[in-house]
């Protein structure tokens, strides 16, 4: 290669640069590709917390009922009873998060294959990495941030209709929120979600992800029967099942606890960030989710569309 | 500097050779197509230049390797695989504004202006598009591509015929300047006749034919023979015949027009016709 090519070569990266913008732009756009693609990722959440919110306004009566009957409780108690419904509320959520964040990682990478639109998607300047680095992100990061978003408004919606009726019933509408203090259940919830539901659980996506990326059909059974086999295989030749209790070890998310789990006067000084990033399991699952990651996206430059 | 240059490119699938050891120089500014029967290596060859499956030899397009380097050529390039890869979830604003989004070289008001002459509308999504429809969105958003390599693998398959006229109407009306390249593969081969400035054949994946289409003038005539010069005609060893309305017609290569102009009526094979003729040999010689 002669000077001028390289001189021309390279006139032509700097300008190709400075129209690209940032690096993290074919990242943001990745994102907001799936979102489009997977509009269940924000409906589902927001359905549930409209059909919860719903039934909470229908069943406030039992609710001020149940609060007026707490009167010879200890704080504890009192505590607990008036917050069943919100933390049924967040719960709902995780749980949702779960089941759209499993279905969309089952089918990020295998969607696109099945309807070709791959060879479109491989026609622009967007790397395999950054695809799939995007679509795990989804699962593991943003998915958690909106099911919080979406779990603070429900909440605080259900504060304030039953502020709004324990208030008309002539009762102090403070002993709820002292009892509920709303702001560090949000707080709590959110390291919640991002510890346990993004990080700990992000093996779990990761490898969806993988096999998505890499099965013809069926990425559901592939991603379920061969963990199914490896357990039963174990059980049959070393009549052991670590690998059986290492996942519902790791399902139940008990080791990530961030916070101590019984309520003391104030859980906010219980908080064990540092003890849970201390913890080498965090580490092993995150390794795990890199290298499945980096693999889904080899793949994912082999793969022709099915 | 060649726009693609590839030495000794051979790709196969487990035991099946599609790709043997070929040999091409595609210079930039003009418009090669890429020929051949199903199977022949066509899509394979396109593939690899696309950076799209691995291979073996050397291989470069843009001086890029596509296989390790596809992210930075696809900015260079773009390619069209045929109409059934736009996803169909997607509306037709949304595929403007991601082309905008991770293309530094993608013209949004180009690509509006093209659609304008189609009864496209932004908020449709691409499911509700026509077959023929489909195609004019893509090609909408791959003309608003300032790109230096555009490849097209079957582009008008499955089109009806007024489509695919459009198609290459506005490919070099709207599209195509001398310092763009366009490869091109497809079954009608008639209809890309005056379309193309080279012209290539593959067949099991070698390479049988390769010329440019000014070339393809000089080189090879067919000949309808008049009666009595049959004889003459097949000692001139043409290299396919063929029988048409009770009349022979021969195809010679790279014999002087001249010659022939007493054997009856001359005149330039159809890419058809070509196609037909070389590959016939291709195929006894690939039995033999």
């Amino acid at each position: 290669m002669n000077s001028q090519t390289n001189v021309m070569s390279s006139a032509g990266e700097q300008a190709a640069t400075n129209t690209s913008g940032s690096p993290t732009r074919p990242f943001f756009w990745s994102l907001r590709r799936e979102v489009w693609e997977y509009r269940s990722l924000y409906i589902a959440p927001l359905a549930a917390a409209g059909i919860f919110l719903l039934g909470f306004i229908v069943t406030i009566g039992h609710q001020v009922t149940r609060m007026r009957g707490m009167s010879g409780m200890d704080a504890i108690h009192q505590r607990n009873t008036m917050a069943t419904p919100y933390d049924m509320a967040s719960g709902l959520l995780m749980a949702v998060g779960m089941l759209v964040g499993a279905y969309y990682a089952l089918d990020a990478l295998y969607s696109e294959r099945r309807d070709r639109s791959i060879m479109f998607w491989k026609s622009l300047p967007v790397s395999d990495l950054t695809t799939v680095l995007a679509k795990a992100s989804i699962p593991i990061i943003f998915l958690q941030l909106f099911c919080w978003a979406v779990a603070v408004v429900l909440q605080f919606s259900m504060l304030v209709v039953q502020s709004v009726v324990v208030a008309a019933s002539g009762e102090s509408v403070g002993i709820l929120w002292a009892h509920l203090s709303p702001i560090q259940m949000w707080i709590m919830l959110l390291n919640h979600l991002i510890a346990v539901h993004g990080l700990w659980y992000a093996p779990f996506y990761a490898w969806m992800l993988l096999v998505s990326s890499w099965a013809r059909r069926a990425p559901f059974l592939w991603a379920v029967l061969p963990v199914l086999a490896v357990g039963a295989l174990e059980k049959l030749v070393f009549n052991t099942s670590y690998f059986f209790l290492s996942l519902s070890d790791r399902l139940g998310g008990n080791p990530a606890v961030v916070f101590v789990k019984d309520w003391p006067a104030d859980p906010m000084s219980q908080l064990m960030v540092g003890h849970f990033f201390l913890n080498p399991r965090l580490w092993i699952g995150l390794i795990f989710s890199a290298l499945c990651i980096v693999g889904a996206a080899r793949l994912r430059r082999y793969r022709a569309p099915l | 500097m060649a726009c693609i240059e590839a030495r000794g490119l051979r790709k196969a699938f487990g035991t099946k050779i599609a790709l043997d050891g070929i040999d091409l120089q595609v210079q930039e500014g003009r418009i090669l197509g890429l020929i051949g029967p199903n199977g022949a290596g066509k899509t394979t060859a396109l593939n690899a230049m696309l950076g799209l499956i691995p291979y073996e030899g050397q291989l470069q397009v843009l001086g890029h390797n596509p296989w390790n380097e596809r992210d930075a050529l696809m900015r260079d390039v773009c390619f069209m695989a045929d109409v059934a890869v736009l996803p169909r979830w997607m509306m037709v604003s949304q595929a403007l504004e991601y082309m905008s989004g991770v293309h530094p070289r993608f013209s949004r008001a180009k690509a509006e202006g093209f659609l304008a002459k189609t009864d496209i509308r932004q908020n449709s999504k691409v499911r509700e598009l026509s077959k023929g429809m489909v195609v004019q969105l893509h090609l909408a958003l791959v003309m608003a591509l300032d790109v230096k390599l555009l490849v097209l693998d079957e582009p008008t398959l499955g089109l009806d015929i007024l489509y695919r006229k459009q198609f290459y109407d506005s490919l070099l009306n709207d599209y195509f300047d001398h310092s763009r390249t366009i490869v091109v593969t497809t079954h009608q081969v008639d209809e890309i006749q005056d379309v193309l400035t080279d012209l290539m054949f593959i067949h099991r994946g070698r390479i049988v034919l390769n010329t440019s289409m000014d070339d393809l003038e000089t080189r090879y005539a067919e000949v309808k023979v008049a009666p009595d010069q049959v004889e003459a005609a097949r000692a001139l060893r043409p290299i396919h015949e063929r029988q048409a309305l009770g009349r022979s017609i021969m195809v010679f290569a790279g014999l002087d027009r001249k010659q022939l102009a007493g054997l009856g009526e001359v005149r330039t094979p159809s890419i058809a016709d070509l196609f037909v003729a070389v590959m016939g040999n291709a195929s006894r010689r690939g039995e033999a």
